[in-house]
């Protein structure tokens, strides 16, 4: 923001300072870019810009770099967490997350992924779930639900054909190297909060180095879903939801802390 | 002096990838050059604190070394045929980011799983790219256990000197054989930060990023066009070349790595029956030395190709020679290691018509 901004008496909201002041190539309504500006206000808060590199997807949020003021890489499709998992073995001090979709971390990457969680690497991983492959144009992914229509299960996804929809957070739950673990949402503002108090935790436990810290965000792709952002909201509730319920899956016991 | 030691090739590659100071290793096990891994998982971090970890395959390997390498660190990996097909996705994005580092593929015979057996079959993919995209690694050829060791170092000065991956190009046999090597002295690893390594943005800096994306294609031309002017300077400062004999010689054998140990014995055969035999070893084989045939061609009577492979050196060596003097080639496939009898009679049948 220009320093001749006419500041606000009662100023109750401003952008983060980490969040570049630059026009977002997000559709409206799209969950990555509230993810992002959380994300955000977690490292302002955290005081940590000069601390954390992340590592950006193939997706929607390949050029994540472009709005995040922070150190990061572009990962191949899929490979964001082995990626990540390189800088953090060099550099074991400082703070390292990947953000990823649902197809580059639960197909092309579910190897990495798995792996990643297993050998307990201190990272964070951001895991966006739309159901969709929104950077390609609504094809499958293996999130999309049951009957859920994609242009390349024009007639809903028959899972006798195509295989269930998988729910990766809940196995790398059972991973003894997974230490913090939950699934949330960004589709109110309450749910904003929840996630965003979540990825400060994710943060926070990184210093512990205890494991891998793993956040699903279920969210939208109202472009793809073919819907407005408020009725993508709306069969988000009624339709991920009860399929992809919302809430820790694994915290770190009381003793520990 | 540096020390002298009896050692196999694999693990003079590792022991060197040590001294080097290397901050980081990432690999997978594979055939013939598990003894990598293995001497470094024994050795490294009780000496420098070098990391090293075993990844789940060589397409995440190569992706913790894009992601090591990009903080500015010396990081390195090894593999095999098979393995360093996998890495090529990866390669071409460190490529293309101008990521440091270097990798050593210790070819066996193709294609597919093919043999254990020592190869040369993966010249081609080595040498003009191996990855989607136009990009190019630079590309050494040992011929002894010395050169392991020795490329090690260079490697890692080339990868920093111009932000690009290195590989060293060897076999089987190099990686399985012993022979006497003397190491140079440990390098303590590096406290450096360069100024493009993604560790975390402070503020007196503009924030690093790696990438290999452009959206718009004018941006990503220019960045093609600036690793071509990168890839023209290699050309023009980094051609490593032996020749042996080449004045006043008839003929010139050329190999690169073992082959070329086995044409220098296959040349003695030659010369003990009084014919002029050169040689001509490319020890780069990107930058290619088309040069050093461009200068015998119109002196000799014939060049005679030799590989591990079905002729892919060869089509760099025609390059050089320009259609100036016949170029004749002999091969064997699959793992077969010819022997210097064997070169020298094929030598004799396509230039002598079959008795010297
Ligand atoms: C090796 C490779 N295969 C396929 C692609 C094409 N591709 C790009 S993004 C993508 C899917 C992205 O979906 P997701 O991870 O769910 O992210 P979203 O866009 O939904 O956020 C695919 C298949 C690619 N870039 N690289
Ligand atoms: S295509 Fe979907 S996931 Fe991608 S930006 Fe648009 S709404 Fe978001
Ligand atoms: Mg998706």
């Amino acid at each position: 923001m220009s320093d001749t901004m006419q500041v606000a008496e009662n100023l109750v909201y401003k952008k983060p300072k980490t969040l570049l002041d630059v026009a977002m190539h997000y559709c409206p309504g799209c969950g990555h870019s509230t993810t992002h500006k959380i994300l955000c206000e977690v490292i302002d808060e955290l005081n940590i810009q000069s601390e954390v590199v992340g590592v950006a997807p193939v997706g929607c949020s390949v050029i994540a770099y472009n709005y995040l003021d922070i150190d990061m890489q572009e990962a191949p499709h899929g490979r964001a967490s082995a990626v990540a998992t390189g800088i953090k073995r060099v550099l074991p001090e400082k703070l390292v997350f990947s953000y990823q979709g649902d197809g580059d971390l639960a197909a092309i990457g579910t190897g990495e992924t798995l792996h990643t969680c297993n050998r307990g690497e201190n990272i964070l991983i951001i895991f966006i779930n739309n159901g969709i492959y929104g950077m390609t144009g609504g094809q499958m992914a293996p999130t999309t639900l049951e009957n859920m229509k994609s242009t390349t299960t024009p007639f809903g996804r028959d899972v006798k054909k195509m295989g269930y929809p998988i729910k990766m957070t809940e196995l790398v739950a059972h991973l003894p190297g997974t230490y913090y673990v939950t699934r949330q949402s960004v589709h109110t503002p309450a749910n904003v909060r929840k996630t965003k108090a979540a990825i400060k935790k994710g943060f926070e436990y990184q210093r512990l180095n205890k494991g891998t810290c793993f956040i699903e965000v279920v969210s939208n792709c109202p472009s793809n879903w073919k819907m407005t952002p408020i009725d993508s909201n709306k069969w988000l509730v009624e339709n991920m939801l009860p399929f992809y319920p919302l809430g820790d899956i694994k915290v770190p016991s009381k003793e520990e802390n | 002096m540096g020390e002298l030691k009896l050692m196999k090739g694999n693990e003079a590659l590792a022991e060197a990838a040590i001294r080097a100071g290397a901050d980081a290793y990432f690999g997978y096990p594979i055939t013939p050059q598990s003894e990598v891994l293995e001497y470094l998982a024994n050795h490294a971090e009780k000496r420098t604190g070098m990391v090293i970890l075993q990844a789940e395959s060589e397409i995440a390997a190569i992706n913790m070394i894009y992601g090591a390498g990009g903080t500015g660190k010396k990081v390195m990996t090894s593999s095999s045929s098979p393995g360093i097909s996998l890495m090529q996705e990866g390669l071409s994005y460190i490529a293309c980011s101008e990521i440091p580092c270097l990798l050593a593929n210790v070819v066996r015979g193709g294609p597919g799983l093919g043999t254990i057996q020592p190869g040369q079959s993966d010249y081609l993919q080595a040498t003009k790219g191996g990855g989607h995209g136009d990009y190019k690694l630079i590309v050494l050829a040992p011929a002894s256990i010395q050169e392991m060791v020795d490329f090690v170092k260079l490697g890692f000065d080339l990868a920093f000197k111009y932000r690009n991956p290195v590989m060293i190009l060897t076999d089987g046999v190099l990686g399985q054989m012993m022979e006497k090597v003397e190491l140079f002295d440990q390098i303590p690893r590096s406290k450096e930060i360069p100024r493009w390594a993604t560790v975390g943005k402070p503020p007196t800096r503009e924030r690093n990023i790696m990438t290999s994306l452009n959206l718009q294609p004018e941006p990503m031309e220019k960045h093609n066009e600036h690793l071509q002017a990168k890839y023209r300077e290699i050309e023009k400062n980094e051609v490593r070349v032996e020749t042996i004999d080449c004045d006043g010689a008839d003929y010139i054998f050329t190999a690169f790595g073992l082959t070329a140990r086995i044409c220098t014995k296959a040349a003695q055969l030659a010369k003990a029956k009084g014919i002029k035999v050169g040689l001509i070893r490319p020890i780069t084989v990107y930058p290619f030395p088309y040069e050093a045939y461009a200068k015998y061609a119109t002196k000799v009577k014939g060049f005679f190709d030799v590989e591990m492979n079905a002729g892919q050196m060869l089509e760099d060596v025609k390059l050089g020679v320009l259609g100036k003097a016949p170029v004749e080639f002999y091969g064997r496939m699959g793992g077969m290691i010819p022997t210097p009898e064997e070169v020298f009679k094929a030598f004799e049948e396509k230039f002598l018509g079959g008795k010297a």
